[in-house]
């Protein structure tokens, strides 16, 4: 059994910090406001989560735990609402969700 | 291991500081602070100072960064150029700097137990407090009863910076606020537009003031107390003025209001010391508020940090009231 829980709090963490570069790369790469968002949300959101999971994995079933577990409740409503509240704005203020032609790569 | 993080963590401090120096964006200078409050308080962590990484966390990154973001809706968005070179003042950068190295030369070095700091009244801090004060959390028995009298003086000062920068912005034209906003069409649908974001603001507040008062109680614990406690509280109330409008914050509590809980929480941490003095100890000397020594302590830091909290919380909410007044002045 712990030895099942330490692959799958590696594997958290690991799927964690792949998608935290892929998506520091993404904020990079993308060509427009709202695929950089989603790279960024994608952080945010899933590698935090994992990560977080991961830790409680690691952790097993103690007070540490509870704490990661309300952290990764807040996590989960916070970022795609701070995620939806940016795309919002920048579409009230006139951005475009598909690349024009002078932004294509 | 430790090693690693803190290169890492110091690598880019270096490099915010100089981004903040190069960019001419005063947004992007404030979001820049934001991450470099956010980088201390992981350097502090590092070093095992959990109650200075929470309070750097709580203002530098939260309150700090919300206040200034307010001032920027009373300036301008641009840094103006300076009008030119100021080699002058460079150079009294360096020299400064060149003296300043050159003093930490003689310093002990860092973490050595030898140094003079460890020498004086540390050990009795380290070992004595859990005897004496009885608080699980050495910081709170320091910074609260040892230090007591310091502490005073620190939320003096914040009392005192509140009424500066009230008596200095103040709320001027503020009764017509509301009118000035309705005649230039500036209504709270802007924001009220966002369904989602007010339902979850709407959830979070609650628990954030929860979470406020548990920092504000656990001091003896854990990490936390009166400050800490007192800002988390205070960005509650700033979320709600964000979300909801000065108006309708300004109905919950009014900046009068505000200033009178301000002076309350200044006067119940001096009024404990005097209340030490009356029943025959030195000023906020907590044993002899309670016949036992231990209970009195316990009871003296609960009250104080009472009245930290109150005090700091009421001087955040002032301020940013009073910057985002001005806001609406402007426009």
């Amino acid at each position: 059994m712990d030895t099942f829980l330490a692959w799958a709090s590696i594997l958290c963490i690991g799927t964690g910090v792949f998608l935290a570069v892929t998506g520091a790369v993404g904020i990079f790469r993308m060509p427009n406001f709202f695929t950089r968002l989603h790279a960024a949300s994608v952080t945010d959101s899933g590698c935090a989560c994992l990560l977080l999971f991961g830790l409680m994995l690691q952790s097993g079933f103690n007070l540490p735990t509870i704490k990661l577990c309300f952290i990764l409740i807040f996590f989960l409503i916070s970022s795609p609402t701070a995620a939806h509240a940016l795309s919002k704005t920048a579409l009230s203020c006139g951005a475009q969700p598909t690349p024009s032609p002078r932004e294509e790569r | 291991m430790e090693l690693i993080i803190d290169i890492t963590l110091l690598t880019f401090l270096g490099i915010t500081a100089l981004a903040i120096n190069r960019i001419d964006k005063l947004f992007c200078v404030i979001m820049l602070s934001g991450i470099y409050s956010l980088l201390c308080a992981s350097l502090f962590v590092t070093m095992d100072a959990v109650d200075v990484a929470f309070t750097e966390a709580a203002v530098g990154t939260g309150i700090a960064t919300v206040l200034l973001l307010s001032t920027i809706g009373a300036t301008d968005t641009q840094q103006r150029s300076a009008p030119r070179r100021p080699l002058f003042a460079l150079l009294v950068v360096c020299a400064t700097g060149a003296i300043l190295i050159y003093g930490t030369m003689d310093m002990p070095a860092f973490g050595d137990p030898d140094a003079p700091i460890h020498q004086h009244v540390a050990p009795r801090y380290l070992q004595e407090s859990q005897q004496e004060i009885g608080s699980d959390n050495i910081v709170t028995s320091i910074l609260s009863s040892y230090r007591g009298f310091d502490t005073l003086g620190e939320t003096v000062v914040i009392f005192t910076a509140g009424l500066s920068v009230v008596g200095l912005i103040g709320f001027r034209g503020m009764q017509k606020f509301g009118d000035r906003q309705r005649a230039a069409g500036i209504t709270q649908d802007d924001m009220g537009k966002h369904l989602v974001l007010r339902i979850v603001i709407k959830m979070f507040i609650p628990l954030i003031l929860l979470f406020a008062l548990y920092v504000q109680f656990h001091g003896d614990f854990g990490p936390g107390g009166g400050f800490q406690a007192g800002v988390i509280f205070a960005s509650g109330f700033i979320f709600y003025t964000l979300m909801f409008g000065l108006d309708a914050a300004m109905r919950v509590v009014s900046p009068r209001t505000l200033s009178y809980i301000a002076a309350l929480g200044v006067l119940i941490y001096g009024g404990v010391g005097v209340a030490t003095l009356l029943m025959g100890g030195n000023f906020l000397d907590y044993n002899v508020l309670r016949s036992n020594p231990l209970q009195g302590q316990h009871l003296g830091i609960f009250l104080i940090e009472l009245g930290v909290g109150t005090t700091v919380f009421s001087i955040m909410v002032l301020i940013f009231f009073a910057f985002s007044s001005r806001k609406g002045l402007r426009q």
